[in-house]
């Protein structure tokens, strides 16, 4: 783990551009104000090719040690999008930076690499993608079902828009087969 | 659930799904050589109820109410990251008298939530009387909730762009004489908490929780911070009223010069944070400016600025257990396209295995308490030795708890 450098939003943005080139698909930065100092707080928004994803994270990791929040996702129709969110610089007032890195998968093959190897706690979310959204993390620890039911019928993703949607599930629950 | 098979040198216990510690349930199944605990699997979603599938079908400000009721003690946390992620993704700035009026009410539920776990690891431990002493206290807390937001548990007090009840200046003397007799009750908690015997005996050294695995397995709130990752996200960044004051990140070595990251670190720092949220609220109220306390008092009006939003936003609030995470997606539709809630325990589970790991049977109620886990309760455990069932009942357990009490006492 290294040590805490601080970090700007437009280092961290500068720096994934320069190491990822192309494959950084987009980058953006949010600044929100608040109270009567109105003090800064900044969003890193960063869209991240797949097949450089896992690098992308070990180079955070390097950077410096980050803070996973939780993996957001959404159904886009073809591509199944991962959002990562991460903060950065915690622990000193005022400087912590929202970092979110997000991913698309195409629906036929939604396959990503695991980083639990590089961050521990990312299991639980990671099994949540896989259940909730069909996503297959490839390399997992730990592939078991975290919140749905055992008997919750295979091939069915309660994120999903398309027809692996719940859906059927609530309007009629005798045609699902468990 | 399907059960590990049993070794020679080792048994397994299945505790849970109904909780032997909190109210809440979780399913446990420990491997046990004798007393010591050597393996821990945890199984969630028992209580999965398809809230952020529910919102599909409602309007931001109906999901505020949704939202309120994602849990009972934090029914003001998730309004809040919700309406800070709504906020960020539709760029609407709350008026600044909004702003402190949002950290007052932040704060007295985080009084309210840390008296009300202080009192549960009293009784897990088996000292009743503890329990007493701050649930008189918390009820005098939960006493100015409804005096400020007209309700004791859903406040229905969060609006998008603002907050529905402001604080008249004729509401201040009760304030004020409700603050004096926290922190007079705060001396009197910390002495018990502190100073005890019994209490230092039992949660000295146990459930240790290094801050490396805090790290690694990314912890949140008290937990983390009693391992001594300074980690607060009122601190780190600038929201609501936070960034206008003054406070700092509070670790347990503020008070005994030493992070251990055991049970003992994480009741004295909570005890910490009361304090923190006392000297908060008295803060907000002599700095608080005069003006509206909500941006676009017309409701119709703001949902059809909302229906035209296409964006995403992310909303982040330090809830008593730690940081909460929301993020909405809108796409100029009447309901958003995506709602993610993520609440604090969530991140806490993970950190349960390092600090249960070596632990005795009747230390289970208390460790896994220290964390405050928030899921919802009964009171069943199956116990499975040499494939012969028997159960344990929630008050089973919590003898062998006060057992261990007495025993160390002699």
């Amino acid at each position: 783990m290294t040590k805490a450098k601080k970090l700007t939003p437009e280092e961290i943005v500068k720096y994934f551009k320069d190491e990822f080139k192309t494959k950084i698909k987009g980058s953006k930065i949010k600044k929100r104000v608040a109270g009567i100092k109105k003090n800064e707080t900044y969003s890193v928004w960063l869209k991240v090719d797949n097949s450089v994803f896992k690098n992308v994270i070990k180079h955070l990791c390097d950077l410096q040690f980050p803070h996973l929040a939780v993996a957001s996702g959404n159904d886009l129709g073809k591509t199944i999008e991962l959002i990562y969110h991460f903060t950065v610089n915690f622990g000193k007032r005022m400087e912590e930076i929202n970092l979110h890195i997000s991913v698309e998968l195409p629906k036929t093959k939604p396959e990503i690499e695991t980083i639990c190897d590089l961050i521990p706690g990312a299991l639980i979310t990671e099994r949540e993608k896989m259940e909730m959204l069909g996503v297959n993390v490839i390399g997992i620890p730990d592939d078991r079902r975290c919140f749905l039911p055992d008997d919750f019928p295979k091939g069915v993703y309660p994120w999903r828009r398309d027809k692996t949607g719940p859906e059927k599930l609530y309007k009629n629950l005798h045609e699902v087969k468990k | 659930m399907k059960q590990s098979p049993i070794t020679k040198s080792s048994y397994h216990i299945p505790i849970g799904p109904i909780h032997p510690a909190l109210k809440e349930p979780v399913y446990f199944e420990f491997e046990l050589d004798g007393e010591k605990i050597i393996n821990v699997d945890v199984k969630l979603g028992h209580v999965h109820r398809a809230v952020e599938w529910a919102a599909r079908k409602r309007n931001p400000i109906q999901i505020l109410y949704l939202a309120e009721r994602i849990c009972g003690i934090c029914s003001y946390c998730h309004p809040a990251a919700f309406t800070l992620a709504v906020e960020d993704a539709a760029d609407i700035q709350a008026p600044e008298r909004a702003e402190y009026l949002r950290v007052i009410q932040g704060e007295l539920e985080r009084i309210c939530s840390h008296l009300l776990w202080a009192g549960v690891a009293a009784h897990e431990i088996g000292f009743d009387t503890v329990l007493y002493l701050t649930w008189q206290v918390r009820e005098r807390a939960l006493d100015l909730t409804e005096y400020l937001t007209g309700n004791r548990v859903t406040k229905g007090i969060m609006m998008i762009g603002g907050i529905r009840r402001d604080i008249t200046k004729d509401m201040l003397p009760k304030i004020k004489k409700d603050i004096q007799y926290f922190k007079e009750a705060y001396d009197k908690l910390g002495k018990v908490f502190l100073n005890d015997k019994t209490v230092k005996m039992r949660s000295q050294g146990a459930g240790i929780l290094t801050k490396d695995n805090a790290m690694k397995l990314c912890a949140v709130g008290p937990t983390t911070r009693a391992s001594g990752v300074k980690k607060d996200v009122r601190v780190d960044t600038s929201y609501f009223a936070y960034g206008d004051l003054d406070f700092d990140c509070v670790t347990p070595d503020k008070l005994t010069g030493k992070v251990n990251g055991d049970v003992y670190d994480r009741i004295i720092q909570r005890l910490l944070e009361v304090k923190q949220s006392i000297e908060l609220i008295e803060q907000c109220i002599d700095k608080m400016p005069s003006g509206d306390i909500v941006a676009e008092p017309k409701l119709a009006k703001l949902l059809a600025q909302l229906k035209k939003v296409e964006g995403e936003g992310v909303g982040r609030h330090e809830a008593p257990r730690g940081e909460v995470i929301h993020y909405v997606k809108l796409d100029g539709k009447e309901a958003p396209y995506t709602w993610k809630v993520r609440a604090p325990t969530y991140n806490n589970i993970l950190p349960w295995i390092p600090m249960l790991m070596g632990e005795q049977i009747a230390d289970i109620p208390i460790v896994a308490a220290s964390t405050d886990p928030c899921m919802s309760c009964t009171n069943r455990v199956g116990i499975i030795k040499d494939n012969d069932k028997y159960e344990l009942t929630k008050e089973e357990l919590h003898r062998l708890s006060i057992e261990k009490t007495r025993r160390l006492m002699k």
